[in-house]
């Protein structure tokens, strides 16, 4: 038998789902009547988004044409940026992948960044031009960008539509002539890669790994060598669509194990495996610890949620390695939790699953990044959580996160998106034209300017046409300021951020306006203020209500007019006590909200 | 503390000639029934004979009381003191309509013991009578005024509405002048509600009545306020308007102070120890009940801690008494509030209680919550 072990790289929306399933179905591990759109992406979520979050993989037998049998794994990659660790050590199980470019819309920044992963490896790279069926399809194009924007031969590039199943057999063909039989000593120690853990409910934690050498099997005392923790196989195998146990993984192959882990936090991405009793000498290369780099703090809407919200972390973290969380409470919304994330993606999926598969009820604060902080007397603290902004006069210097922003588009939307860049603080811009029509304009930029609506921004002034990547660099000095939003002079915890000094008055004055917006008319006047120290940056008024009183009230109509009283409390229960001000508790979800919303 | 007050008794005369587009204080207009409902509510009146301590207060309220015939009112007053026990000093309220205030009519109501006559004239202005489709002109009203006065009512009150489309603040005014050329002992002053069950409510929900702006019944609230203050009266409840602190509806307070009350009669509420309850909605079926020896009662609930509360916070930022600072003894962030209302002049605070100012009145239905949330 033998093995061929790939990847399928491709800019969002270019057709990888689309085309995985094809071959699986190709495969003839589905009928047609059980064929589904995007078998791969099981996530309602991922289908909804047309990305995928969590990678599944899958073995495909495959007959060539030469007679010979193979077993082709098919190792799928998360699909952004946040996740581009996960895709490197997808990458790295791999000896050859397929880069999908869509006939219509070309080469896109992530396929080239997807790409220069991929060399980084020294994979055998398949260009493969999906979706010829389009009308807008441009074949003679896209071969021209694939030779000068991604510096590839053109020649080899494989023709489809996997959606009509156009040229599948020869994306199957060109598998197994182009990608290059993986090595490797069955009988050496033991290294398999783990590239991805998922939790099963029955079975614990079910690890995702590429053999390099060695063999593992049932019984075997496997060894993390990251932290040296041991475990005992119980079950090895080959993903289907579903797990089918084998005697043994030998050197080469890639498929799971199951050895009681209670949650996936316990595997790390990338940490190697070996066996207890004969190690391999050293660990497998690139292993990094997964960081979380953007922080929001999240609440239960009523608190009386909050053990229901415990239950439902504690769940979610069983498959979701990624996420790091702390206990936080707030004056104003109670008891909730800190939390950290790979990226502001990372955030949005795990509010939108909490909410849809968990059924949490959640306010989140507006997100954060890391800051770094010098003190007079030396000693230097990180902070993400407002809460903790050291005092004041004790900051000696103040340092933020900073990526190397770059966005492809069309010529067109420069100067607009040159615009935006500069607003949110960015420098040291260049740009390259990449192709006639297309230019990759690259900004450093402060962290914190593009984890809050920064990407929509992007999307309305690119009219979607827009990519947007990055890469953390450095740290850099800013002036770093803690912005406090007082409503009646009483500071609402949950509100206040660390922000740029330039940057806060945009802030405070958006803050203060939504709040107008947000909160109903008391019956005394309110002021919301934003405050940066005791200075007043920016401020708006509530005015008072001036009338609400019925004309009568008489026998009656004293049990009636209590019952409507009631129905009011209710209602104010879903708000927020501070000081004498009510705040719904939309008002904490709408001042994160875009403005094109 | 309020319970060892003498309780109130209310009789609901659910019976009018024409039904008024606003109101939704339950009456119908047929008369054939009036035979019988005073018969049962004689049968009520048994039932709850020693239940209630000595009554100070009578209201005879409706409906229309004053379409009753010399011989129903007899024999109504007649039931009541046969059953019950009253306090010497009982005030004994009836409402009356304009129309029916016939010469005899003041004479006759001092004689089986009214001692105080609650007058629906609504309005001085024919055109808003005619609006209200009340059955009198300003003319008539103003002479059943003066035959009361006449027979030697010492207790008058005044029922007028204002906040009606088209009306002016001078409008208003004039009708406030013609009412004060009486020196009513009483006034009441409602700013129109469109309830949602009356042809009023219907016609707003059609959208063929514009409601006055929130600007414009605030200033017509406190125009009313300072001009009746201005004129001597004490303002003590959001629509009453008291000559002299002894001319304070006795009966009414009662409801506004958790004082027990007894409502005979369909639709009437009643309140004890804590529990209240109110009759069937419905003549037939209030008489079909009571002539089966049963409860005419239609709904009952046992008042919470809470509810109780609740009320006394409500009720009492009602009248220029206020509530009982004690009340807000445990509830988180009182303080503050109360600070906050005062700064902003809706509350004022001394003698243990928070008492509402002309502005505060004006909010009363939103300042429970702030406290009771």
């Amino acid at each position: 038998m033998q093995i061929r072990n790939f990847c399928i790289i491709a800019h969002i929306d270019h057709g990888k789902s689309t085309l995985a399933d094809r071959l699986i179905q190709h495969a003839g591990l589905v009928t047609e009547r059980q064929f589904r759109d995007q078998i791969l992406d099981t996530m309602d979520l991922e289908r909804e988004r047309g990305i995928t979050i969590k990678s599944q993989t899958v073995t495909l037998p495959y007959t060539g044409k030469k007679g010979k049998e193979y077993d082709l794994n098919l190792i799928d990659t998360p699909g952004h940026v946040d996740f581009s660790y996960e895709v490197s050590r997808a990458l790295a199980s791999c000896e050859g992948v397929l880069l999908i470019v869509d006939a219509s819309q070309g080469v896109q920044a992530q396929t080239v960044a997807n790409l220069y992963m991929a060399m980084e490896y020294d994979l055998a790279i398949i260009p493969v031009i999906n979706k010829i069926d389009l009308p807008s399809a441009d074949v003679d194009r896209v071969k021209e960008q694939i030779e000068n924007e991604l510096g590839l031969d053109p020649e080899p590039s494989i023709l489809c539509s996997a959606k009509e199943g156009i040229g599948i057999e020869n994306v199957l063909e060109a598998i197994v002539e182009q990608i290059p039989a993986p090595t490797g000593n069955p009988h050496d120690p033991l290294t398999a890669l783990i590239f991805d853990a998922n939790y099963d409910p029955f079975r614990g934690t079910i690890i995702s790994c590429r053999v390099f050498d060695g063999t593992v099997r049932p019984g075997d005392i496997i060894r993390f060598m990251s932290n040296n923790a041991t475990y005992k196989v119980e079950e090895v195998g080959v993903f289907r669509l579903h797990r089918e146990p084998r005697e043994e993984l030998p050197a080469a192959s890639v498929g799971y194990i199951v050895s009681g882990i209670k949650t996936v936090s316990d595997t790390r991405i990338g940490d190697t495996i070996t066996l207890d009793s004969h190690p391999a000498a050293a660990p497998l290369l690139g292993f990094k610890e997964a960081k979380p780099v953007v922080f929001s703090s999240i609440y239960p809407v009523s608190s009386e949620d909050y053990p229901s919200l415990v239950e439902a972390l504690e769940k979610y973290e069983l498959n979701d390695a990624a996420l790091v969380y702390q206990k936080d409470s707030s004056a104003a919304l109670g008891q909730g939790f800190r939390c950290g994330f790979l990226g502001l993606l990372h955030l949005e999926i795990f509010q939108q699953r909490l909410e849809r598969e968990y059924f949490q009820s959640i306010i989140m604060t507006a997100p954060s990044v890391q800051y770094q902080f010098k003190l007079q007397d030396g000693k230097a603290v990180t902070i993400d959580n407002p809460q903790y902004y050291p005092d004041p006069a004790e900051i000696e210097s103040s340092f933020e996160p900073f990526i190397k922003a770059s966005i492809f588009m069309p010529e067109r939307y420069i100067g607009a998106m040159m615009k935006l860049c500069l607003a949110r603080r960015g420098v040291n811009p260049r740009t390259t034209y990449p192709s006639p029509g297309r230019i990759e304009v690259t900004f450093d930029m402060p962290l914190a300017e593009v984890i809050f609506d920064f990407y929509d921004k992007m999307k309305t002034i690119t009219q979607g046409y827009g990519s947007f990547d990055y890469d953390l660099i450095d740290y850099r000095e800013g002036d770093l300021v803690k912005l406090d939003i007082l409503v009646n002079g009483e500071r609402v915890d949950a509100l206040s951020l660390i922000v740029h000094r330039d940057r806060a008055r945009d802030w405070g004055v958006r803050v203060c306006d939504r709040l107008k917006e947000e909160i109903p008319r008391h019956q005394f006047k309110i002021a919301v203020q934003g405050a940066i120290g005791g200075k007043i940056i920016s401020r708006s008024t509530i005015p008072a209500f001036r009338k609400d009183v019925t004309a009568k009230c008489y026998g009656g109509d004293v049990t009636r007019k209590r019952k409507l009283l009631e129905k009011q409390r209710k209602g104010k229960k879903r708000m927020k006590m501070v000081g004498s001000v009510m705040i719904p508790q939309g008002a904490f979800v709408a001042v994160l909200k875009s403005d094109n919303e | 503390m309020s319970n060892t007050e003498s309780p109130g008794l209310y009789i609901h005369v659910p019976f009018c000639r024409t039904k008024c587009p606003y109101c939704n204080f339950y009456s119908v207009t047929s008369l054939s029934l009036v035979a019988d409902w005073l018969d049962s509510l004689r049968k009520e009146a048994i039932i709850y004979k020693d239940r209630f301590a000595a009554f100070d207060s009578i209201y005879i309220g409706g409906g229309t009381p004053t379409l009753l015939a010399e011989h129903e009112l007899a024999a109504l007053v007649d039931t009541l003191s046969r059953y019950f026990t009253f306090s010497s000093d009982t005030e004994i309220t009836i409402e009356a309509n304009p129309d029916d205030i016939t010469l005899e009519k003041p004479t006759l109501l001092r004689k089986i013991g009214v001692n105080r006559i609650s007058l629906g004239v609504q309005s001085f202005n024919d055109k808003e009578l005619q609006y209200l489709r009340r059955r009198h002109s300003a003319m008539q009203a103003e002479r059943a005024l003066e035959r009361i006065r006449a027979s030697g009512f010492t207790n008058i009150g005044v029922d007028l509405m204002y906040g009606f489309p088209g009306q002016t603040q001078a409008g208003w005014v004039q009708s406030m002048k013609r009412a004060l050329d009486f020196k009513p002992e009483h006034i009441s002053c409602y700013q129109m509600t469109l309830e949602e069950a009356t042809p009023f409510g219907k016609m707003l929900a059609e959208g063929r009545i514009k409601p006055l702006g929130e600007e414009e019944e605030r200033a017509l609230f406190l125009l009313t306020s300072r001009f009746l203050e201005e004129q001597g009266y004490i303002h003590y409840e959001i629509s009453n308007f008291a000559r002299e602190q002894k001319y304070k509806s006795r009966h009414n307070s009662k409801y506004w102070r958790h004082i027990p009350y007894l409502g005979l009669g369909p639709a009437a509420h009643s309140f004890l120890e804590g529990v209240r309850w109110w009759n069937m909605e419905s003549v037939e079926r209030y008489c079909r009940a009571l002539d089966k020896g049963r409860l005419p009662v239609a709904g009952t609930e046992t008042l919470s801690q809470e509810q109780h509360l609740l009320e006394s916070l409500y009720l009492g930022f009602r009248t220029s008494h206020g509530i009982d600072l004690k009340l807000l003894n445990n509830q988180p962030h009182s303080d503050t509030i109360l600070s906050e209302l005062q700064e902003s002049g809706l509350i004022q605070v001394h003698g243990g209680r928070a008492m509402p100012t002309r502005d505060g009145f004006l909010v009363a239905d939103g300042l429970p919550l702030l406290f009771a949330g």
